[in-house]
């Protein structure tokens, strides 16, 4: 085997970007499809040099920089959502006019910083990861800036996300005051039995706590998600929803595992807590929208939650399940949103549920691709979302918390509801609303296979990914 | 695979045939294939049963591991002995003889693939239930029995009074059966065992054994029986479980013929005798069973007297024959009450079928009023039918005679005031059953007809499909009784039953010989008192049941309204069952139940829906407040639980 440098493919993709840029900045017409193709290359690439370090972990940087099976696993993931987001966005962009150079070059930027997120083994390259990320997010959401909701979501995102990598940066600070390193595993070796964990230390957890679940939109602070879901451009929203979650929920996991495994007793319950107000919310709330956008971002913040109670269980089995769950969510959120990308009449994109009445008989490909990916969204068995939380709640039960394995059952009770209140509009009310062909193979393509995969089909794959995602957890152990 | 495999699952195999692809194959076909497979097992078991009968075999033959869960073990097996044997034959033979009888007499029902499949689905339910090695078999049988007879029951499912009437016979069942498994049960507590081997072979040791429940102390054997029976009772339509049968009439003839009176009702009679050895270990059981089957032989013969509907006649009489059985299994007479069942299948399947040709012949008409002086255009139905109530009422050497006549001495060499009791009841229900037997040939084939010119120009004698069966039965209703008496309850018996039986058939049999001739001559008094007060009614002089009726109103209307059983169970069950349920209804499941539970919820969680969607007010100032205040809400509340708060 090749040496590889360690971070060859982040590298790849930031170099990629600069040239990309180049490109475009000198090329008349923008030359956004061969970009936007370029990119999807360069994603295939690091992707494929990735695969190196699965049995192979390496450092760098003196440590703060890691790869191993845990960083792999989540990457492939980033890249596959990242890519599959920018692969719906063609027909969007075409139909707004909004087909510039920088769109595919910024989400190369942030699934950089993303993957430099998974990577971070220190808190400062947590920071550094997670604010290249985040800028070039930011940018993103304001990216039709000649609409006010854009410009509105990118704003409201911004200034939140600036309160919470105070937050963020305030909890670093702290924990660096009190223990006397930046770095997973020494802070890990100092925190291994604490007679008495100091208050300023706590402190420090919470508010490192708080900046990164802002991230995956936990409550209490998830409330910019509906709005900057709704506002953003849907094809940006599609990204929103997948990649960057994977990035923060692995983060979680990584800091929580490999730096405070002294202090599970302090964040699990922090994290219970969290979990609760986040499958609650995500549940109730989404059950009164009639915006599909502002449906989706409550249902991806109940996901959240879910996916949080089997951080909770604090076990490599729980980690496993959390991955599990990350990867089947991604496929239900991104195929979801390359339908509602579907959604278009004459006089552009519909976002209203009730607009979807009938869909059966005028589209019963697409009425069946969503169908699929709302019963998967709401766990009805034989669909992979099952398996989705199947995993994380045996993990939580076995954990021995049985009782908010409990509470996770109701809330996915009450979040089936709004699922399958979809499913019945699309296929019991009379047709409404005819939708325009849409252009480009992308938004057919992502529909497709990731509808394939949530379908029954997935059971060929399920056991393959259960046993990736098992090597992926145990690397953090 | 052998011989039992294709007696048992032949008629499976016809069920699922006829019942799945009865459409496409058409009704010829379906027709042809169930009548074919279960003629198959009907001659198939003869040289089974003359195998086991005759040459002492016994075979058991494993299907397959049922259940092994924890100390209950049992498989799945089919077990031959003799009386398993006799109830194969007359089974096969007569479920056979239904299924060529049907071809003819539906001919005009568009369904009969249906009824066809659950013809045979019925047949093999019943094979189930009397090859069962173990309780839990039986029990199987027993409600697949149940099933088929709901099914044929309600066939012409569009006629309410046939459904109400399906509904009835599986509610009524369910009460014999809830008493059926808590015998299985608690005959498992005490035994440990389901199988008919190991519950026998334990049940002398627990002769004196008692059970405690809720500080009542009884004999366990006993309530066992006890139990036990009220299964039997249900099924086989005894008193105060009775009321479904005649109802079950609202059923095609043929059926009626074959589950309502030669096999599935007397599965309770074979339950008995089945259990046997438990009962002779059990008198005070047993008794109980005497007096209900005595009580139920004369209670159904005294209805039957006053009854109209041809089938309905017929169906108390059954319910009147059954007595006669249960008379005999109580006083240990089993081989007589076997030998009842199985000269009764016969003659009664006979008198039914016969009255299904009356009936097809008449273009459904059951009512008798509108009969009468039917024997010149149907004469070999009414040939048929008289010989079906010669041998039902007991004319000497036919099969009625024989096995009539030994429960009625039985019942009296038993002795004792039970016995007394069921010589007494017996010998006056000899006496009705002759009246209301010939009462029914006379009103239907004698006399004035009194039918409408229209149908009687359109009577005409059945086709050779029908008549056959009806020649077979009538052959079987003659001679068995007269052919087998000597191994059924005879000298030849303890050989014959092999040990199928407790005490080789029956302790008191062997006192019948030895009885005063006028016992022994009593029940043939009495069938001819019936025929002559009969002949006197209808024939020689008509005026006289009316003038009768009318002097004894009361007592004719208690009988007419069969005892008023029906009314009673409908104010004392029925209606109060729909009081409580519609209370349960309105107030427990609407108020409280969907009121606090899913509907209270719903809106519960639509105002905190409605309450959570206020708080997004869409002002960034909300947010970043609501953030700071999670922030410290979380800082509190882990440094108050490191504090151990």
């Amino acid at each position: 085997m090749l040496a590889v440098n360690p971070i060859l493919p982040e590298l790849l993709l930031a170099v990629g970007a600069m040239v990309l840029l180049m490109i475009g900045a000198f090329s008349r017409d923008g030359a956004y499809g061969l970009i936007r193709t370029l990119s999807l290359v360069l994603f295939g690439l690091a992707a494929f040099v990735l695969l190196a370090f699965v049995d192979s972990p390496a450092d760098a940087f003196g440590g703060m920089f890691r790869v191993d099976a845990f960083a792999v696993f989540v990457k492939v993931l980033i890249l596959v959502a990242a890519g599959f987001a920018l692969m719906v966005a063609d027909d969007y962009l075409a139909y707004r006019g909004l087909r510039r150079f920088e769109y595919p070059v910024l989400i190369l930027l942030a699934t950089v910083g993303m993957m430099l997120m998974v990577s971070a083994h220190t808190l400062l390259a947590l920071y550094v990861g997670l604010e290249l990320q985040s800028l070039a997010l930011y940018v993103l959401a304001a990216f039709n800036r000649d609409r006010l909701r854009s410009s509105e979501a990118g704003l409201k995102y911004f200034v939140l996300g600036a309160l919470a990598s105070g937050m963020l940066l305030y909890g670093i600070s702290l924990i660096y005051g009190f223990s006397g390193t930046l770095d997973f595993a020494i802070l890990a070796e100092r925190l291994k039995n604490p007679a008495t964990v100091h208050p300023g230390l706590l402190t420090g957890l919470v508010f490192l706590f708080a900046g990164l679940v802002f991230k995956i939109s936990a409550v209490p602070f998830h409330m910019w998600t509906p709005d900057v879901y709704e506002g953003a451009p849907t094809p940006v929203t599609a990204l929103f929803a997948g990649a960057p979650k994977a990035a923060a929920m692995a983060l979680i996991l990584r800091v929580l595992m490999e730096a405070f495994p002294g202090m599970v007793e302090e964040w699990r319950q922090l994290v219970i807590i969290v979990a609760i107000a986040t499958m609650a919310v995500g549940s109730f709330a989404a059950l009164v929208q009639t915006n599909i956008k502002r449906l989706m971002a409550y249902s991806s913040i109940a996901n959240m939650g879910f996916a949080l109670a089997g951080v909770a269980a604090a076990t490599p089995e729980g980690v496993r399940g959390v991955l599990i769950y990350m990867v089947i969510y991604v496929l239900m959120t991104v195929g979801s949103f390359a339908l509602i990308l579907a959604m278009r009449r004459e006089d552009g994109w519909s976002e209203e549920i009730e607009d979807l009445a009938g869909l059966a008989t005028t589209r019963p490909a697409m009425a069946a691709a969503m169908a699929i990916f709302m019963f998967s969204l709401a766990g009805i068995p034989l669909l992979a979302g099952f398996f989705a939380k199947l995993y994380v709640f045996l993990a939580v039960v076995h954990a021995g918390l049985v009782w908010l394995a409990v509470v996770g059952f109701i809330f996915s009770v009450v979040a089936a509801v709004y699922y399958l209140r979809i499913v019945k509009v699309m296929y019991l009310d009379p047709p409404k609303v005819e939708f325009s062909p849409i252009a480009g193979s992308g938004i057919p393509f992502v529909a497709g296979v990731t509808a394939a995969l949530n379908s029954p089909l997935h059971l060929l794959f399920i056991w393959p990914l259960v046993l990736v995602a098992g090597i992926a957890a145990n690397a953090l152990f | 695979m052998n011989q039992f495999h294709v007696i048992v699952f032949g008629p499976l195999v016809g069920f699922l045939i006829a019942g799945l692809f009865g459409r496409r194959i058409g009704d010829r076909a379906s027709m042809l294939l169930t009548s074919l497979l279960v003629s198959l097992s009907a001659v198939l078991s003869i040289p089974v049963f003359i195998d086991t009968a005759f040459s002492g075999g016994q075979f058991s033959v494993p299907v397959l591991e049922w259940v092994q869960v924890g100390m209950l073990h049992f498989t799945w097996s089919l077990h031959v002995d003799t009386l398993t044997a006799v109830m194969l034959v007359v089974v096969t033979v007569v479920s056979s003889l239904v299924h060529w009888y049907s071809i003819g007499y539906m001919d005009e029902d568009p369904d009969k693939p249906r009824f066809f499949a659950y013809l045979s689905l019925f047949t093999f339910a019943m094979l189930m239930l009397v090859s069962a090695d173990n309780l839990v078999q039986t029990f199987f049988g027993w409600e697949g029995v149940g099933l088929a007879s709901y099914l044929l029951i309600g066939f012409w499912f569009k006629k309410p009074s046939a459904n109400a009437a399906a509904i009835k016979a599986f509610v009524v069942n369910r009460v014999g059966d809830f008493g059926f498994s808590l015998g299985i049960f608690a005959l498992f507590m005490v035994t440990g065992s389901v199988g008919f081997e190991k519950i026998f072979a334990k049940v002398p040791s627990l002769a004196q054994a008692d059970f405690i429940f809720l500080g009542h102390q009884a004999h366990a054997l006993t309530v066992i029986g006890v139990l036990l029976f009220i299964g039997a009772m249900g099924k086989s339509a005894q008193i105060l479980l009775h009321t479904w049968l005649p109802d079950a009439m609202e059923g095609p003839t043929p059926v009626s013929a074959l589950i309502h009176a030669a096999t599935m009702v007397t599965a309770g009679v074979f339950l008995v005798a089945r259990m046997s050895p438990l009962y002779e270990h059990a008198p005070a059981a047993a008794d109980l069973v005497t007096f209900i089957g005595a009580t139920t032989a004369f209670f159904a013969a005294t209805v039957g007297l006053v009854q109209n509907d041809i089938k309905r006649v017929i169906a108390y009489s059954t319910c009147s024959q059954l007595g006669y059985m249960f008379v005999a299994a109580g006083v240990s007479a089993y081989g007589a009450a076997i030998f009842h069942l199985f000269t009764h299948a016969f003659f009664k399947a006979l008198l039914f079928l016969g009255a299904g040709s009356v009936i097809h012949a008449m273009h459904h008409e059951q009512d008798m009023r509108r009969m009468g002086g039917l024997r010149p255009m149907i004469p070999l139905t009414y040939l048929m039918m008289i010989v079906g109530t010669l041998a039902l009422t007991g004319f000497p050497l036919t099969a009625g005679y024989f096995s009539k006549d030994s429960i009625i001495e039985a019942a009296f060499a038993h002795g004792g005031s039970i016995g007394e009791y069921a010589f007494v009841m017996t010998v006056v229900a000899a006496a009705l059953t002759s009246f209301y037997s010939w009462r029914l040939i006379f009103l239907t084939f004698h006399g004035r007809p009194r039918a409408s010119e229209e149908v009687l120009a359109h009577v005409h004698e059945s086709p050779a499909v029908m008549t056959i069966p009806l020649m077979v039965l009538a052959a079987g209703a003659l001679f068995a009784g007269w052919g087998f008496h000597e191994f059924f309850v005879g000298e030849a018996r303890g050989e014959f039953w092999n040990g199928a039986l407790a005490a080789g058939g029956g302790r008191v049999l062997d006192h019948i010989h030895h009885l005063p001739w006028t016992i022994t001559y009593l029940p043939t008094v009495m069938m001819v008192l019936g025929f002559v007060i009969a002949f006197w009614f209808y024939l020689a002089n008509p005026a006289v049941p009316v003038a009768l009726a009318q002097r004894m109103n009361g007592l004719y209307r208690f009988l007419l309204n069969k005892w008023y059983f029906d009314e009673l169970y409908d104010l004392l069950f029925v209606r109060p069952a729909f009081r409580i349920g519609r209370a349960l209804w309105k107030i427990g499941d609407g108020r409280i139940i969907d009121g606090l539970g899913p509907d209270g919820v719903a809106r519960a969680v639509m105002a905190g829906a409605a309450r959570i969607r206020r708080i997004q007010t869409g002002c960034i100032y909300t947010y970043a407040f609501a953030m700071l205040i999670g922030v410290v809400l979380l800082v509190a509340t882990v440094m108050l639980a490191e504090r151990g708060f």
